[in-house]
């Protein structure tokens, strides 16, 4: 198969002003990706499955991960030099900023025809909260159909153009996306009182020592 | 011919239902709890700890309480309490020991990670299988009273794995020694400070 | 809320019976099958509207055993998710831990010794054997042959399962795969056994076949019964023995030639019709061809160390990065993503479940026939619920 770099320069020059990023892996797996914007996702894809010496026919694994805000902290040096005619100074400078969140779906592609693979593609979303929109893959893919609404499911990306995007392993009137890093488990199961933890912590919360009686 | 495969099929079941009665490779189930399976070495159920001796099994944990099988624990069925004070273990050094030392077998799901992860071959893998309690939380709750159990009961149930762990402790506890012999020789063979000669140096 | 209306109990005045059937004529029914059905093979539950007897919609729920895997695998170490795979693919246990063991010598760039790599086939294709078994013996108990095929395949399996206690110290949930090896070198008693069951199991398959292959009644049952075509299999990720009764010549076996595979000489068995029956039919070829596999790796079985010197069991921290790792597993292609940030816990942990993907389809199976149908197209796919739901 072709090296990322090369498909993502024949899809620049086959999608003009499509967004196509090489993301590298640094692990010994090798498995470099490509990261779509979502505007051409789609006719990306349907490339990818149609171009005769790619003929990406199957879609292995389809999957979400979620990256939230985080703070980083970036420290810069610059060199002052000392109007006094003295040594130059260093100078670092902190600055804070918050790196913003969101939603990535993963989609790892086989050729059964050629045998060759995987080609990673990635999707991001804007944010984590209300622009959680990517275009389905179903339509190029059939194998998509049920990932992504596990998807959507558990990450909470909305698919757009899925034929029947509703929950699939979580009950429908379930509210929250139980696979982002912030979830908060609810505090309504039945607990064991064994001397862990959390199990401790979370029995304690429920049942308090009873107060002392008060005295007649 | 029409029928012939559903008669070659009738005769499988009938080879099967006579060879039922004098093959025992046709009939491999037990009359249990009549007869008793036989258990291979490897097979494992729940953890138990392993102390030195029989008579005094507490006195002789061989855990120092480091804490690394809790942390390991996949279902997080393990807890334990340090000891505050340190009592002599089997080679005579000064080591701390569980104060509490709980496996919670409700949640135990027997993946002997913790037993692979201890680096003091202090915890293995019991063979009791039969364990129906009365109760659901305080009876399968085991305290380290009721999980320790003494070496010759490791060597009972696996013989092979057991004999292996003594040899590798008896190597650890001679290299161990033989380091500190060198070091007090080292010591002694050193010219003694000059600063204390009073005292006479240490006793030979 | 009205009393439910039982008038159609009774035929009406002057009538026969058969007008409680005109009331109904062209309608369609929404029936429930599942979650507590055994044909089902666990909780599973498929909402079925029939035309009559026919199929015209099958919308299949998931969920009932959902316990969010992928999260326990994200707050524990990368060793103590292991186990945790036993219990995906409850019958396969030994291939899950070598496609998440693969996942993470990938991610981590360990390389396995040749022993390990040889066990490593015996164990997956006694996993393959047992798995093939199981599945003719619920076919044929879903076909309404009640527990006949189910038994003799259980007591064949019962040799494989005493083989992986006498190994791994557990019947199913096996725990046996470590990061650049294995856990536990086997004693020549042990291969020997292995020896005797791969000598044997030909006998039993021949048997087995006696009993079904050319059976009329089977046959009329199966034969035209959920036809895949190849298309739309590969477009919709289908894997495994499903994939391969298609026609589509996919095996990861031969494909990625992961492991030690390369190193052996079998073939891959494929169906013409894409049919329940052919999808039964590829099913007892692999096991004939795992038998072949198995000998051959018994003869050839090298000496030396099971586990990569580099490997680490306690404070194993990959470096930052992703991997996909994926095998052939009795059931399908099952995968394994990755993604490390450099601390003992995955950042992301991902099971690429090959019966929850290989359901897709079930629909388009199922259209046009009728539920006792349905009932054996469900079990030629061939699923376990703790995989499906995860």
């Amino acid at each position: 198969m072709e090296t990322v770099e090369q498909i993502r320069d024949r899809l620049l020059a086959r999608f003009p002003g499509a967004t196509v990023e090489v993301r590298s892996n640094p692990s010994p797996s090798g498995q470099h990706s490509l990261l779509l914007g979502a505007a051409t996702a789609r006719e990306i894809a349907q490339f990818l499955r149609d171009d005769p010496a790619l003929r990406l026919d199957q879609c292995s694994n389809v999957t979400g991960v979620d990256w939230p805000e985080k703070e980083v902290v970036e420290t810069t040096k610059t060199t002052v030099p000392d109007p006094a005619g003295g040594p130059a100074k260093v100078v670092e400078q902190k600055s804070r900023r918050l790196e913003p969140g969101c939603l990535e779906v993963v989609y790892h592609l086989y050729s059964i025809a050629l045998r060759h693979g995987p080609l990673v593609l990635r999707l991001r979303t804007g944010n984590r909260t209300d622009q959680v929109t990517l275009p389905s893959l179903t339509p190029v893919w059939r194998a998509c159909e049920f990932q992504e609404r596990e998807v959507f499911d558990l990450f909470g990306v909305r698919f757009e153009g899925h034929p029947d995007l509703r929950r699939i392993l979580m009950w429908d009137g379930f509210q929250d996306h139980p696979m982002r890093r912030d979830y908060v488990e609810p505090d309504d199961y039945e607990w064991e009182p064994t001397p862990h933890g959390a199990v401790l912590a979370k029995a304690k919360r429920h049942y308090p020592a009873p107060a002392p009686a008060a005295k007649p | 011919m029409l029928g012939t495969g559903l008669l070659q099929g009738l005769a499988v079941t009938a080879k099967n239902l006579v060879g039922s009665f004098h093959d025992p490779a046709r009939l491999p189930t037990l009359e249990y709890p009549e007869v008793q399976p036989q258990l291979p070495e490897a097979y494992r159920n729940f953890p138990f700890l392993v102390s030195e001796s029989a008579e005094d099994p507490m006195g002789t944990l061989r855990c120092v309480a480091c804490q690394i099988c809790e942390k390991e624990c996949p279902p997080q069925c393990i807890y334990i309490e340090k000891s505050k004070d340190k009592k002599p273990d089997a080679a005579g050094k000064q080591q701390i020991f569980p104060a509490v030392f709980v496996i919670d077998t409700s949640v135990c799901m027997s993946c002997q990670i913790c037993v692979e992860v201890c680096p003091f071959e202090s915890i293995k893998m019991d063979q009791v299988f039969a364990i129906a309690t009365t109760e659901r939380f305080g009876s399968l709750l085991l305290t380290r009273e009721q999980l320790a159990k003494p070496n010759s009961y490791y060597h009972q149930i696996h013989p092979t794995e057991a004999a292996e762990v003594d040899r590798r402790l008896a190597a650890d506890r001679q290299a161990a020694e033989d380091k500190a012999k060198a070091a007090a020789a080292a010591k002694s063979a050193a010219p003694t400070p000059p600063a204390k000669p009073a005292t006479g140096g240490p006793a030979a | 809320m009205s009393a439910p209306d039982s008038s159609f109990l009774a035929p009406p005045a002057g009538s026969q019976v058969r007008a409680v059937h005109d009331e109904f004529h062209g309608d369609l029914l929404e029936v429930s099958m599942g979650p507590h059905h055994p044909s089902t093979h666990g909780v599973f539950r498929m909402i079925v509207t029939l035309d009559g007897e026919t199929i015209v919609k099958l919308k299949p729920v998931f969920g009932y055993l959902h316990r969010n895997h992928e999260k326990l695998g994200e707050n524990t170490s990368y060793l103590a998710s292991m186990p945790y795979t036993d219990r995906l693919d409850y019958l396969n246990s030994m291939t899950n831990n070598w496609a998440y063991a693969l996942a993470v010598e990938r991610l981590a760039g360990l390389a396995v010794p040749a022993r390990a790599e040889y066990l490593r086939v015996i164990l997956a294709e006694l996993t393959r054997l047992l798995n093939h078994s199981c599945l003719a013996g619920f076919l044929l108990q879903d076909c309404g042959c009640s527990g006949t095929p189910l038994m003799y395949a259980f007591r064949e399996r019962e040799k494989i399962l005493d083989l992986f206690e006498s190994l791994s110290g557990s019947r199913m949930m096996c725990n046996f795969q470590r990061f650049g090896g294995c856990r536990v070198d086997p004693s020549a008693d042990w291969l020997a056994g292995v020896q005797q069951l791969t000598d044997g199991y030909g006998a039993f398959l021949d048997e087995f076949e006696a009993l079904l292959t050319g059976n009329e009644i089977f046959m009329a049952r199966t034969q035209g019964v959920g036809r895949l075509a190849a298309p739309l299999a590969i477009s919709a990720g289908v894997t495994g023995p499903v994939l391969r009764a298609s026609g589509v010549a996919h095996d990861l076996r031969k494909v990625d030639g992961y492991g030690a595979y390369p190193q052996f000489d079998f073939r891959v068995p494929l169906g013409d019709h894409g049919d329940t029956y052919d999808r039964y039919m590829v099913r007892i070829l692999e096991m004939r061809e795992s038998i072949q596999i198995l000998r051959q790796a018994l003869a050839r079985l090298p000496d030396g160390p099971i586990m990569d010197p580099k490997a680490k069991l306690r404070g194993f921290r990959p470096k930052a990065g992703e991997a996909y790792g994926r095998i052939e597993g009795p059931k399908g292609e099952i995968g394994f993503y990755l993604i490390s940030d450099g601390s003992p816990n995955p950042y992301r942990y991902r099971v690429r479940p090959p019966s929850f993907i290989n359901l897709t389809i079930l629909e388009d199976l199922c259209l046009g026939h009728t539920v006792a149908d349905a009932v054996i197209i469900l079990g030629s796919v061939d699923i376990v619920l703790g995989e499906v739901d995860r």
